[in-house]
Formats: structure tokens, sequence, C-alpha cells
């Protein structure tokens, strides 16, 4: 099956333990829905978690395979068709300016939990999808890739203008 | 201590009192004042780097400062962080590869105790809070910055105390600029409402507009991500 076209997905966690996410990308009914939206092979980077995934190797079944931290993140992103992501707004932008189909998981179980406020924000304006935990299978089965908006990366430039002025320096 | 010696406390005491609040409300006001005369000279800068995300917002706005202009700068970062001063170093060394200049000469690395870990018990976190307070007014009256720029977490906010202070005091003037994280949509975080509140941060940047309309002293300039 050499020349069948490979679609990745790519979980990450970042530095951080979130096993909830992590059990619901293994669970059976996440699975089910992402090999029905054509997805073929299954990449977890789960961080400091605890929970292991079965990994799964094979064509029938959707490929799973799991690491801990890798510092070729950012290429794992590059080759995968869809990322699934933890809330943190380093990994959110990282996935975006990628032009990568993104759904992001928020944590539910963080105490100060102003991630979801990103991510929702993001949601809103179409640049991705956002899930909890429990709802993931769900947004995988209705998610509409088309819907969603490509994100155009900020410019730091106008804060550096204003920052110029307040100084006194000239703006040219 | 004779009676003199009360007599001459008892007047100091009220005068130096109000002198050091007149001097506290001519400092905050001075400080939400833009140059009044147009600037040459170049300006040591104290750049707060905060960690993760914090640190690649803030090397975006480094990045498109006029390095002749914001010179010498010296970044900060907390103990427990090494990965921040490694992504300014190595943009620093990028910088010297394209100019052929030792830009590297302006720049400084340093480390900063944390107020306080995650999950780390309120007692000992008193101490630790001093401790890094004291630090941070050590780093200020060593840097003497005349620009400190941060955008939270809590690493920037004995940093900007002490700078605060020194000014009450009259050992240096600096100007405060504290972006928002992009993170804050609705609210802002616990540094950034301190230093907007305290009206210690000169100029307040958010980074969505529903932010700054709950917020009317900070700017809304566009996203830096």
């Amino acid at each position: 099956m050499a020349n069948k076209e490979r679609r990745t997905v790519f979980v990450t966690v970042g530095t951080t333990c979130f096993d909830a996410l992590v059990m619901a990308v293994d669970s059976p009914e996440v699975k089910k829905a992402l090999l029905q939206k054509g997805y073929t092979d299954l990449v977890i980077q789960m961080g400091r978690g605890t929970y292991v995934p079965s990994k799964v190797p094979g064509d029938a079944n959707l490929q799973v395979d799991h690491f801990t931290f890798s510092p070729s993140i950012a290429d794992h992103m590059r080759t995968a068709s869809l990322v699934i992501s933890h809330a943190g707004s380093g990994s959110i932008f990282e996935t975006l300016r990628l032009g990568k189909p993104l759904i992001v998981v928020v944590n539910e179980d963080l105490m100060d939990n102003h991630q979801s406020e990103l991510a929702e924000e993001l949601a809103e304006r179409k640049y991705l999808f956002c899930a909890r935990p429990q709802t993931l299978g769900d947004t995988i089965r209705s998610m509409d890739l088309d819907t969603l908006i490509p994100y155009v990366p900020g410019d730091a430039r106008p804060v550096a203008t204003l920052i110029n002025k307040f100084l006194g320096f000239p703006v040219d | 201590m004779g009676p003199d010696a009360l007599a001459t406390i008892s007047y100091a005491v009220p005068v130096l009192v109000s002198l050091l609040t007149v001097r506290f409300f001519f400092v905050l006001w001075r400080s939400s004042q833009p140059a009044s005369k147009p600037r040459a000279a170049r300006l040591r800068c104290l750049i707060v780097l905060g960690s993760g995300g914090h640190t690649a917002e803030m090397m975006n706005i480094v990045a498109t400062l006029q390095k002749d202009r914001f010179t010498p700068r010296y970044y900060v970062a907390a103990l427990t962080d090494n990965m921040s001063l490694q992504k300014a170093q190595v943009y620093e060394q990028s910088l010297i590869q394209s100019d052929g200049k030792k830009t590297v000469e302006n720049a400084h690395f340093m480390q900063i105790y944390r107020s306080r870990e995650v999950g780390q018990s309120y007692i000992t976190s008193i101490a630790t809070t001093l401790l890094a307070i004291l630090h941070a007014m050590w780093l200020v009256i060593r840097i003497r910055p005349q620009v400190i720029f941060c955008n939270g977490p809590g690493t920037c906010f004995p940093l900007c105390i002490s700078a605060f202070l020194l000014k009450v005091l009259g050992l240096g003037w600096s100007s405060v600029f504290y972006i928002e994280s992009i993170a804050r949509v609705k609210k802002l975080s616990l540094s950034g409402l301190l230093l907007y509140k305290l009206r210690i941060a000169d100029q307040f940047f958010v980074q969505w507009p529903q932010l700054q309309q709950k917020y009317p002293r900070a700017y809304y300039a566009g996203r830096l991500m």
C-alpha cells in the first residue's frame, strides 16, 4: 500500500499533562471518526501524561504511534493533515502559521482556565475548531475543513511604532 | 535620644512623607506623558521574557524594534526557565550574522528568582516573593534601564515595581511598556491588571479590541502572533 496517500493526524499536548485528551483520541469513537474522515495515521505527543495509548500497526485500522517529547514537533506538524492540540498559545499559533487544519481541545482540569478564551475566540473567527475531550468525537464527525478561514499572522510593527512615538523617536 | 532629636523627627517625618507623596504623584503623571522633545540617543532596555508563548510574543516585538535605538538590551528570564534566554540568544546571534557587526556586546542575558513556582505553598511563597523583590531591585539598580518591555506573567511585576520605586526616589527614569498576552481575550492577567490599575505601565497594550473597550487607557494596535 505504498502508493496510498497517508493522511496523518498529529496530536500534541506540548509540555503539559493532558491525559484526558490522549485518552479521548485513543478511544474507539474518536479513532472511528478519524478513519471515516479518511485519516490513516495517528501520532500522539503525550508530554508529561501517564496514560499510554496502544500502538497499532497496519493498514486496515488507523495506525497509531506515540512519544512523550521530541525536538521535531515542528516536523510532525508540517507533515500532518490535521492537528489536534492543547490550548496553549504556542502550539495554536505554530499550527495556524503552518496553515494546518486545527482542533484545539481545552483542558478543563486546569485551575486558571483562561486558555479556553483564546481557543473560543479563534474558533468564533473560524480559524480553528474548539472542543472539549468529551466532545472531540462529535467535533471530528461534524467538522467541515472548507469552512475554516486561513489565519493571517499578526504584525508587531504598529505596537513598535506607538512605542517609538511615546519615547520621542522620529517615526519613519 | 533627647527632646530636640524627637522634635526634629516629628517635623522631618511629615515633611519627608509629603515630599515623597508629591513626588509619587508627579512620577505617576509624568510617566503617562509621551516624550516632549524628539529623541536621538540610544536607550538601555530591559526585556522581561515570560516563558513559552509569552517569550514568543516578546521576541516578535524585539524583532521589529530598531536595534540602533534600543540598545543595549538586557534580557531577563526566570531562573527555572532555560528556554527563553536561549531563544533570545539565538535571535541576537542571528543579528550578528546578518549584520556583520558585533551586536552581541549590546545584548546581556540574566536570570531572576521567581516569586512563586506553580504549586508552591503560600507560607513559603511569602519568603520567595520577598527574595524575588530584593533580587529584582538589585537587577534594576544594576541595569538602570531606560525602557522596560514586559508581557507577563509574574516575573515582570517585581521588576516594574522596583523600577517605579527608583523613579519615585529620583534614582533613575524608565518607561514601562506592557503588552498583554494574546491569550487574554476577555480579562487581563493578574500582572497585567495590577500594572494597569496601579498605572505603573506607561503604555499598556492589549491584543483584542474587546479588551481595549473594557480598559480604555489601553492601546489596541493589532495582534503580535
